[in-house]
């Protein structure tokens, strides 16, 4: 086939060549007019489409396959409502660096801004919330744009794209010709990180005395959990793994501080806070991380490493900013580190490694048994995490139950842990599940949700029960919305102003599950956790959702309170840890 | 708080422009003043954006700039090293008695007069903002009837050329599914 003669086809056919050719394999998606000559073509495909029954769950879907697979996941939608259903995965595509395509049908090219049925600016709409977006018109461009959307979506900093193409386009008789080379003259992201840079923070490195390994999201994105192995056990440099990064670095490591921030271990965040070097890797130091910023870190020099130019010195200021793809930043200090070594200069940490350990071993991540006998969530997450394994993929929602679960669960493995981190989207456990399911059908899936998240996006049981994708389900049900209601015990004098949910009242989850043809199972009581997961754990031919009724008052801890210092962290309920008093 | 002069070179495609305001908006940045237009390469349009701004919010608002696909090159102009021009239209009120003292000033400041009416006189001027307000202060006093200007256009002295080097498009080979 010569570059310019091509097969002649229907703007619809170049489409679904075009996404076939760029390695689609599957896309979730709801068919609707604008978008509908696409789907024809798509029937004699060899892409497996999955039909949902929500537009945010394809782009939650399409999010959780990206993140188990660590290929480009696709969704697909209609013009107008279909395509704004689609804004808010996008919008968590985009905060949480996730490689996804959209592709979206617009009205006719002739009726673009008319106010046409269905229409809708979608990518005036996402503008801000894509890492690029194209409105195809000409059906000659759509091989060109879907060969540069998927480019674009998995290369440098990974993110959202998206694709929306006139019904005019797709209807249109064209030649479809895939191109060998792409031209983005604007984007060239850079993965090789400056040897200077690493050289300079190399020296660093030998003489902090309170390091500290950062790490971020970026280091599962850049596939550097091996790497990163290899620097911490040649350096002994204590880690922290953020909430995107948990299962990056392995919690039975005994370097691992577990994870720092809002609801950090106290740990995590006396080793960011009293180090005196920060080794930022793939972080982007969110304000969850921080908290206050101006008392962050006070006495820390920063080496601050991401492939986005745009994350350095944006919140806090770089000493030694590296810009590179984390894994080959990580190979280079390692390098670097090694032959400083054979010539006898390492680090000494050893006065500072203690006293971290000592702080993780006397605050450790625990909870109090509820004195009424009933559930703790804490207790579930625990038992769910020790039966199904570190090979499991957890997909969470937003709230008490992700923290719990970020901190309950022990994470051994990259890629195991799906939730979302930056946009903080309730209801985006279940369709993630269903997509990590659909990526890697071997593997075990579980979505530990909320209550309240479940409630928001739980009609994709219908697709996982339809579509053979057997995920599992573990609802905390504390009838409430259990973080925002945490709060207003905090800080709102316990007026429980509309945070209950009434949840083991209505809906029954149960009768729910089996309604939409999934295994539903009850747990109440602590004897019965661990028999209640097994039996989940048998059921591998439907989806099985689990209602854990447990305590409705626990709380998520240490916590530091919004806007405040890190120094001001609490252990739990008015007990601070007196971390900074230690001798050093 | 100080001015800066960005050249901003893009693709020439639609969008480019609401892509870049969106940007500086949501950013929370204030843009003084904007001038788009084409340059001697078809492909390529080139931006002027004046900014008030400290330099550490400006460093990340390039940044955020640089990541947008489209944006192929930022530069930053300073104002000794560069040669900046605003163009104004103005129609000042203008009858027998005053068109003499008018033409004066026009003279004076270089300017031009594009159009003539029984009580009115259009002219046109380019120069920096300070000329263009002295100019505006001078006519002041016979009635602007109505005044409309351009964005700052900037080119550095020299020659050097900001866009010379960009004229040759980045390929990439396409990675998945050459198999097709």
């Amino acid at each position: 086939m010569s570059q310019q003669a091509g097969a002649s086809m229907s703007g619809a056919q170049s489409l679904i060549r075009s996404l076939e050719a760029a390695g689609t394999e599957n896309i979730f998606g709801i068919p609707g007019g604008a978008i509908l000559p696409a789907y024809d073509p798509l029937m004699d495909s060899s892409i497996r489409h999955i039909l949902v029954r929500h537009e945010q769950g394809a782009g939650h879907a399409a999010q959780g396959y990206a993140a188990a697979t660590g290929r480009v996941g696709v969704c697909m939608a209609t013009s107008g409502p279909g395509a704004t259903n689609l804004v808010t995965p996008i919008a968590d595509a985009y905060m949480d660096s996730v490689p996804i395509v959209a592709v979206t049908g617009q009205v006719g090219a002739a009726s673009i801004g008319t106010d046409a049925f269905q229409e809708a600016d979608i990518r005036g709409i996402t503008m801000p919330i894509t890492k690029h977006n194209f409105l195809v018109t000409d059906p000659a461009e759509i091989p060109r744009t879907i060969a540069e959307a998927f480019h674009i979506a998995s290369t440098g900093r990974p993110g959202p794209v998206l694709v929306d193409v006139a019904k005019s386009a797709l209807q249109a008789p064209t030649s479809y010709v895939w191109p060998s080379e792409i031209h983005l003259p604007g984007y060239r992201p850079v993965t090789r990180p400056h040897a200077k840079q690493i050289k300079e923070a190399v020296r660093l490195i030998l003489d902090a005395r309170r390091p500290v390994l950062y790490v971020g999201g970026g280091t599962i994105r850049a596939a550097a959990s091996r790497e990163l192995l290899e620097l911490a056990a040649l350096t002994g440099i204590p880690v922290v793994t953020t909430l995107m990064a948990r299962g990056a670095f392995p919690d039975s490591h005994p370097q691992h501080l577990g994870m720092p921030g809002m609801h950090g271990t106290v740990a995590a965040v006396a080793g960011l806070q009293r180090s005196d070097l920060i080794i930022s890797l793939g972080a982007r130091f969110d304000d969850r991380v921080t908290g206050n910023l101006d008392s962050f870190a006070p006495g820390a020099l920063v080496i601050h490493a991401d492939i986005d130019p745009a994350e350095i010195g944006k919140n806090r200021e770089a000493d030694v900013p590296i810009v590179g793809d984390c894994r080959e930043v990580i190979a280079d200090l390692t390098t670097l580190l090694r032959t400083e070594s054979a010539a006898g200069r390492t680090g000494d940490y050893e006065a500072w490694v203690d006293y971290l350990a000592g702080l993780k071993k006397r605050y450790p991540v625990a909870y109090d048994a509820p004195a009424d006998g009933s559930l703790a969530p804490q207790y579930v997450i625990e038992r769910l995490s020790a039966i199904a394994g570190p090979e499991t993929i957890y997909c969470a929602g937003v709230g008490q139950h992700q923290m719990w679960a970020a901190h309950f669960v022990d994470f051994e493995n990259p890629g195991t842990w799906i939730n979302s981190g930056g946009l903080g989207t309730m209801g985006y456990a279940v369709p993630a599940a269903m997509g990590a399911k659909v990526g890697r059908p071997e593997t075990t899936v579980w979505a530990i949700d909320g209550d309240g998240c479940f409630q928001m996006t739980n009609q994709e049981l219908a697709t996982c029960a339809i579509n053979d994708i057997p995920i599992k389900v573990a609802i905390i049900n504390n009838e409430s919305l259990g973080m925002v209601r945490q709060w207003q015990t905090l800080f709102y004098n316990e007026r429980y102003s509309n945070t209950d949910l009434d949840s083991k009242r209505i809906p029954d989850f149960v009768k729910l599950a089996e309604a939409y043809g999934c295994v539903g199972l009850a747990c109440e009581a602590p004897d019965d956790v661990d028999a209640t997961i097994e039996k989940a754990m048998s059921i591998d031919d439907r989806p099985v959702v689990v209602d854990f009724r447990v305590h409705r008052d626990a709380m998520v801890w240490p916590m530091v309170a919004a806007g405040t210092s890190n120094d001001d962290i609490k252990y739990a309920r008015d007990l601070a840890p007196k971390f900074d008093e230690d001798e050093l | 708080m100080t001015t800066h002069t960005l050249s901003v070179l893009v693709e020439n495609k639609p969008g480019v422009l609401a892509r870049i305001a969106g940007l500086f908006s949501r950013r929370g940045f204030n843009i003084e003043s904007l001038a788009v237009g084409p340059t001697e390469h078809e492909e390529i349009s080139r931006m002027t954006i004046v900014v008030n701004v400290e330099d550490s919010p400006l460093e990340q608002v390039t940044k955020q700039l640089n990541k947008l696909v489209e944006v192929i090159k930022i530069v930053e102009l300073d104002g000794s090293g560069s040669v900046n021009r605003e163009l104004m239209l103005v129609k000042v009120r203008a009858d027998a008695a005053s068109r003499g003292q008018v033409l004066d000033a026009v003279q004076l400041f270089r300017a031009k007069v594009v159009d003539v009416a029984p009580d009115a006189v259009t002219i046109e001027v380019t120069g920096n903002a300070d000329k263009l307000g002295d100019f505006r202060r001078v006519l002041e006093p016979f009635g602007i009837r109505e005044l409309v200007q351009s964005g700052m256009v900037a080119i550095g002295r020299g020659p050097r050329s900001i866009s010379e080097r960009t004229t040759r498009p980045v390929s990439v080979p396409v990675a998945a599914g050459s198999s097709a």
